[in-house]
């Protein structure tokens, strides 16, 4: 944090004093790990923040925003990193550096202000149409140790699940295919279905998927990239 | 939603009562070679030695019951082993050759095996769906606080459940610790499902291969297809499906 204004040093005492006060009794530093336990999904760039109780990354039975859905339907994190901003959230950006592979994992470092007291996290999983994986609202745990947190596949509604090759720009059919992901899935997929019935967040029914490379119904490879829940681990130490 | 599991920074202190160097006090008397000094007479105290502390060893003992939570899908033997602080596996790291035996053919002899495990039991035979095994476990080993859990699901090609590294020392007597477990996957051979490729009843195949043609990447299990659900090669049915939590472990410190 930066200082520009001039201040008498009594008032600079003072003010330190309760700095230091209210970051032992409430301010953290966290040390966060984040593991995709899968075999066979990646993860798009995730973004994770503490913030106010009283806001929400996203929420279950609820519809995403336009910025959720750029993420959960294209990876594309920069709508959600600019609400965050304008509720002074505590940020972190892509840890991975790009796609988090299968079985990977990324590590930073989170400080949260006092007032950011619960944790969120989310990234596109891949391959899917508008799935990711989330984590909505955890309370920060003010006691010193090192916690466990598993993580959960939503959808966000706002895509049918077609399980075919297309568009990661949001409301465009079909699932966005970056370079790791084109040998990895299928071609020629006639489409699952063009429904998306439920446009509320909500847990992700699972990817059907097929076992055919070149035709079928889906693209995506169903004895690779299905998945069963949890599919990410955070391990969260807190000083 | 999610599960939290805290797991405490403390762990088990143990206490060695502090072995004392006992002193012995010995006065010198000088050495003087002058005859005509009397030397005074300095009594010698010498302090008994203590007679070291016989150290009793600590005795812990833990119930282990293993509970298979599936509907079709037997549990190999379970293996149990306490250890220091370590993981005998882990997810993003290739799997040891003993948890791909134990993960491919249910064979869990070099996983039991392994150098770090203390103190190390099994069950005599496979868990059945909706059976229960107990097992116990004692040991007089400081060091084996960390408990590691691993049995294969065997109507796979390498699915296992289990846990590894876990710290027990916080446990208090007759502390009682339920925990639900996931399924991994060995990632040592595809999840192919053929014939001849699975070692349970389903198929009564292979088990271990030395061959590794997955990801080898220790991971999270993704579920059986079955030819049901659009693996048309696969020998497994739509009753061999599974989900997560696969295996209830309830940990009782008996001693």
């Amino acid at each position: 944090m930066t200082c520009t204004k001039q201040i008498s040093i009594k008032t600079t005492i003072t003010g330190l004093a309760l700095a230091l006060a209210s970051a032992s009794t409430v301010a953290q530093d966290l040390s966060i790990t984040v593991t995709n336990l899968t075999q066979g999904l990646h993860f798009t760039p995730v973004v994770s923040a503490a913030h106010p109780s009283e806001n929400n990354l996203f929420m279950v039975n609820s519809p995403a925003g336009p910025e959720l859905q750029a993420m959960a339907e294209g990876g594309d994190i920069s709508g959600l990193v600019s609400v965050l901003s304008s509720i002074d959230a505590n940020i972190n950006e892509n840890p991975a550096g790009g796609l988090l592979a299968p079985a990977m994992s990324a590590s930073f470092m989170l400080s949260n202000d006092t007032s950011n007291t619960h944790l969120s996290v989310a990234a596109m999983i891949l391959p899917s149409n508008d799935g990711f994986v989330g984590l909505d609202s955890w309370l920060i745990p003010e006691e010193s140790g090192t916690y466990t947190v598993y993580l959960n596949a939503y959808d966000a509604g706002t895509e049918a699940n077609d399980e075919i090759r297309g568009s990661g720009a949001p409301g465009e059919a079909g699932m966005p295919v970056p370079p790791p992901l084109e040998a990895l899935i299928g071609n020629n997929g006639t489409g699952v279905t063009d429904q998306e019935a439920n446009s509320m967040i909500h847990i992700h029914r699972g990817s059907l998927g097929d076992s055919d490379m070149s035709s079928g119904l889906s693209d995506i490879n169903n004895s690779v990239q299905r998945w069963l829940n949890p599919i990410a681990k955070l391990t969260i130490t807190i000083e | 939603m999610f599960t939290l599991i805290k797991r405490n920074e403390r762990s088990k202190k143990h206490y060695y009562p502090a072995i004392a160097a006992s002193l012995l006090c010995i006065g010198l008397t000088a050495c003087n070679d002058n005859d005509n000094t009397m030397m005074e007479e300095v009594p010698v105290i010498v302090e008994p030695t203590p007679e070291p502390t016989p150290v009793t060893p600590t005795e812990y003992a833990y119930s282990l019951t293993v509970t298979n939570l599936t509907y079709a899908q037997p549990l190999s033997p379970i293996a149990v082993a306490l250890h220091g602080a370590t993981t005998l596996w882990q997810v993003g790291q290739p799997a040891s050759t003993a948890l791909e035996k134990l993960a491919e053919g249910g064979d869990n002899i070099d996983f039991i095996a392994l150098p770090d495990n203390l103190v190390t039991t099994t069950s005599e035979g496979p868990v059945g769906p909706g059976t229960s095994v107990t097992l116990d476990i004692t040991t007089t080993e400081p060091m084996a606080t960390y408990l590691t859990m691993a049995t294969m699901l065997v109507n796979t090609n390498d699915a296992f459940s289990g846990l590894t590294g876990v710290d027990i020392s916080t446990l208090t007597l007759n502390q009682v610790k339920s925990l639900y477990l996931n399924v991994y996957d060995a990632g040592t051979e595809q999840n192919s499902e053929a014939l001849g490729t699975i070692p349970g009843p389903a198929d009564g195949g292979v088990g271990y291969d030395s061959a590794r043609n997955d990801i080898d990447l220790v991971g999270y299990h993704s579920g059986v297809v079955s030819q049901h659900d659009g693996l048309s090669n696969s020998i497994l049915l739509e009753v061999h499906r599974f989900d997560n939590p696969a295996v209830k472990l309830t940990i009782t410190r008996t001693k």
